[in-house]
């Protein structure tokens, strides 16, 4: 990726924090402060502000179970403690999650993104294709969201933005005819990615879903191992609800990736640790804004860090 | 999915299941259920706090309705405040001030907006008005072009805004040319935001104080998470909220978030997305929501139905009946046609607590309503002695029956069997549930 340290993703997650302040509840804000002692009231504090974070109930619940046993075993013996020791269980769970993209021969290596309404899979897209630009790889990116309103100028705007190839189709045609001849394009031209920006579904919509499933089937068809990529994106405003999306699009699609973006709002994102419990795809990336280098590789540290 | 939470939330119901009345002691279980079905539907962790503290004071306070059990009245109270708390009644978009009236769009990025504002339009159009679509997102690519291609589909105009020009100014100058043009609704589209952006959230308060907007309307996201408090907070603090517009309805989503910014902002959920189509768009019903939030909504219809169908004098009648033994094909007629009176029968087995997830295989075994009327054909063709002693029903009797009602012997036997059947269940029934287990469910069969 490019030249963007950790240091400066930590600073812009801090900074949205910052920002927010007000916001916070105040007890959170005593335990991000690192202070006193560990007590009863300290530690469902922490459970509060992982359930604030959308990790759920029942895994906020586990987690702070566990901190529990440690505490009576005397390991915590202060806030600063507990919270360090929080950071490293949640790291260690999403530490295997940490796979980047690799984009590599045989080409083109075929990426299809997926997701619900308005979650940032087009704007991801673009950022993507900015990234492989600046490792050298040439990139194309296929329109195939005819359905939504100018869906395809968008994406246009964001193949001149990154200086992508494009192939589109007539708004309303058919998406797979369109992910088709891209990839045929690509493998024709030598070029080394192949980005499908597709409509976004509700993942309740079977007829729709199946639609997915057809481009799967026809990429795999004409390039063999392709779709290599089955990006899901997933937005971190997003409640409990990801995790019947993740379900839902692993079973029509095979997801072999995740995305998490808008984390440079106040949502956390926490619904992931849920998420990577029903499906073994690793996060390739968070989106933290809407520039072309908003993209960074996931973090499993950072973004316990920045969780509670 | 939704058989699923069904299931999950009769937890609540279980726990107070055969218990006399609701107390300190037996209502602590169920509301812990209730906070992690709220948790899980999303509703913020402090508006569940405080969701489940008005629960509790009205579950301790109520009087017991006799026409339920302390299970099914605790459900009732739970789903009373949570629709009191959605804001009772639907309520409209406010149109009465002079033309042209400015209606702005604000949101988080990717909640729906634009898609909002030409389902508005279309709306306002159906109900005789003349709406004209403000592009005013100059930042996302294409979102200009994006109205205004749902603009032509609906032939709605859509104002040409200059891309490289000040989002207030559009504005301004929108309302201006509606003004002059006889437009007399003006929806202002503008640009997805992070609430926490003060230079864009800053843009939002210059706009609304240039064109003084009628209706200022939160688009969110019902699949949206804890964080949906802060983001409502944000933009009521600094714009004054008059109503939100809740999309994406169409999914699974338990759309706690609505509740959630309703406590928050206490501005009116005036509309409801239903899908990408231009015409799915659904005023809001505040009890409606409740039921799904809670994952229960079928649940809920049954104890509704069964307060109006059921007065508590026939209640009592019945559950003397049923320790003396009594039950007699008239009460059993009696019974079938409140269960009529309810609601069709799959609809009804559906509704009963237990029996979500059981609802495949019963349906088949479920009477239609034709096999209802002839069952009563059978019944009201016996006499006053055969319907209260099934016993003297011979052979002879049975084929007078079965003459009389148009029937055959066999539909008659296998009536009488369902009648044993059901007289052992509820015997079963009464022995096992105590005082009050009889008289909730209905028999049949
Ligand atoms: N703040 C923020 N906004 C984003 C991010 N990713 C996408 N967006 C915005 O979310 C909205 C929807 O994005 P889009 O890519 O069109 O979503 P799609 O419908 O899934 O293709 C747009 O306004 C994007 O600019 C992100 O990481 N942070
Ligand atoms: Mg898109």
């Amino acid at each position: 990726m490019t030249d963007h340290s950790s240091d400066s993703f930590f600073s812009r997650l801090k900074a949205g924090l910052g920002k927010t302040r007000e916001l916070l509840f105040m007890n959170v804000e005593a335990i991000a402060r690192g202070i006193g002692p560990v007590d009863e009231k300290v530690l469902s504090d922490l459970e509060e502000a992982l359930i604030l974070a959308d990790a759920g109930a029942g895994l906020a619940h586990e987690y702070a179970e566990q901190l529990r046993a440690k505490w009576r075993r005397g390991e915590l013996p202060d806030v600063e403690a507990l919270r360090a020791a929080l950071r490293r269980m949640i790291a260690e769970t999403l530490a295997p999650r940490m796979v980047p993209l690799a984009v590599a021969p045989p080409y083109p290596f075929v990426v299809l993104v997926v997701g619900v309404n308005g979650v940032g899979k087009t704007t991801t897209i673009g950022k993507m294709a900015h990234w492989l630009r600046g490792e050298g790889h040439p990139v194309l990116l296929a329109a195939a969201d005819t359905f939504r309103a100018a869906a395809i100028e968008q994406l246009k705007v964001w193949a001149d933005r990154a200086g992508a190839e494009f192939v589109r189709h007539q708004e309303g045609s058919d998406a797979s005819a369109v992910a088709f001849d891209a990839v045929r394009a690509a493998a024709a031209r030598g070029t080394h990615a192949v980005l499908i920006d597709t409509a976004g579904r509700l993942h309740t919509k079977a007829p729709l879903m199946e639609e997915m499933r057809k481009v799967v089937r026809i990429v795999g068809r004409e390039i063999p191992g392709a779709p290599h990529e089955v990006l899901l994106v997933l937005d971190a405003t997003n409640g409990r609800n990801a995790i019947a999306q993740a379900k839902t699009f692993r079973e029509f699609t095979g997801v072999t990736g995740l995305a998490l973006t808008k984390l440079d709002g106040t949502a956390k994102g926490g619904v992931v640790l849920s998420v990577t419990r029903e499906i073994d795809a690793p996060i390739r990336f968070i989106g933290v804004g809407e520039s072309v280098d908003d993209l960074r590789p996931f973090d499993a540290a950072a973004f316990a860090e920045a969780l509670f | 999915m939704f058989e699923n939470l069904t299931e999950k939330f009769q937890g609540v119901v279980k726990a107070l299941r055969g218990q006399g009345r609701i107390s300190e002691g037996n209502i602590e279980g169920a509301l812990r259920e209730v906070r992690l079905a709220l948790l899980e539907a999303d509703v913020n962790y402090n508006v569940v706090k405080d969701v489940t503290a008005a629960i509790k004071e009205k579950a301790l306070g109520a009087e017991v309705l006799a026409s339920l059990s302390p299970d099914q009245h605790f459900i009732k109270i739970v789903h009373d405040e949570m629709t009191k708390m959605m804001g009772g009644e639907a309520q409209e978009l406010d149109l009465a001030r002079r033309p042209p009236v400015p209606i702005m769009l604000v949101g988080l990025q990717g909640s729906g907006k634009t898609t909002s504002c030409g389902k508005l339009a279309l709306y306002l159009q159906k109900k005789k008005r003349s709406p004209f679509l403000v592009p005013a997102d100059v930042y996302r690519p294409a979102a200009i072009e994006q109205l205004k291609v749902l603009g032509s589909q609906i032939g709605i105009p859509v104002f040409d805004s200059n891309p490289g020009a000040d989002p207030v100014e559009i504005c301004r100058e929108a309302v201006r040319f509606a003004d002059r043009n006889g437009y007399d609704t003006v929806l202002l589209d503008t640009a997805g935001r992070l609430h926490i952006d003060e230079k864009l959230m800053e843009e939002l308060r210059r706009i609304k104080e240039a064109v003084d907007p009628s209706d200022i309307l939160l688009v969110a996201d019902a699949m949206t998470g804890q964080d949906a408090v802060n983001v409502a907070k944000a933009f009521h603090g600094k714009l004054s909220l008059s109503g939100i517009v809740l999309t994406k309805m169409d999914g699974d989503a338990r759309g706690g978030a609505a509740l959630s910014i309703r406590a928050v902002t206490g501005a009116p959920i005036k509309f409801v997305g239903v899908g990408e189509k231009l015409d799915a768009l659904e005023p809001f019903y505040p009890d409606r929501m409740a039921s799904r939030i809670l994952g229960m909504g079928d649940i809920l219809t049954l104890v509704e139905k069964a307060q109006e169908t059921i007065d508590e004098k026939q209640a009592r009648e019945l559950e003397r009946k049923l320790r003396k033994s009594q039950f007699t094909l008239e009460d059993f007629r009696e019974q079938l046609l409140r269960v009529r009176k309810m609601g069709s029968m799959e609809e009804l087995l559906g509704m009963i607590p237990g029996m979500g997830g059981k609802l495949k295989d019963l349906k088949g075994a479920a009477p239609d309503e034709a096999e209802l009327k002839r069952t009563l054909a059978i019944i009201d063709s016996m006499t006053r002695e055969e319907r209260r002693n099934v016993k003297v029903l011979n052979g002879s009797r049975r084929k007078r029956i079965a003459l009389g009602s148009g029937t055959t012997v066999q539909e008659v036997n296998r009536l009488l069997k369902n009648f044993q059947q059901a007289e052992a269940m509820i015997k079963r029934f009464s022995q096992a549930g105590g005082r009050k287990a009889g008289r909730n469910l209905p028999f049949f069969r």
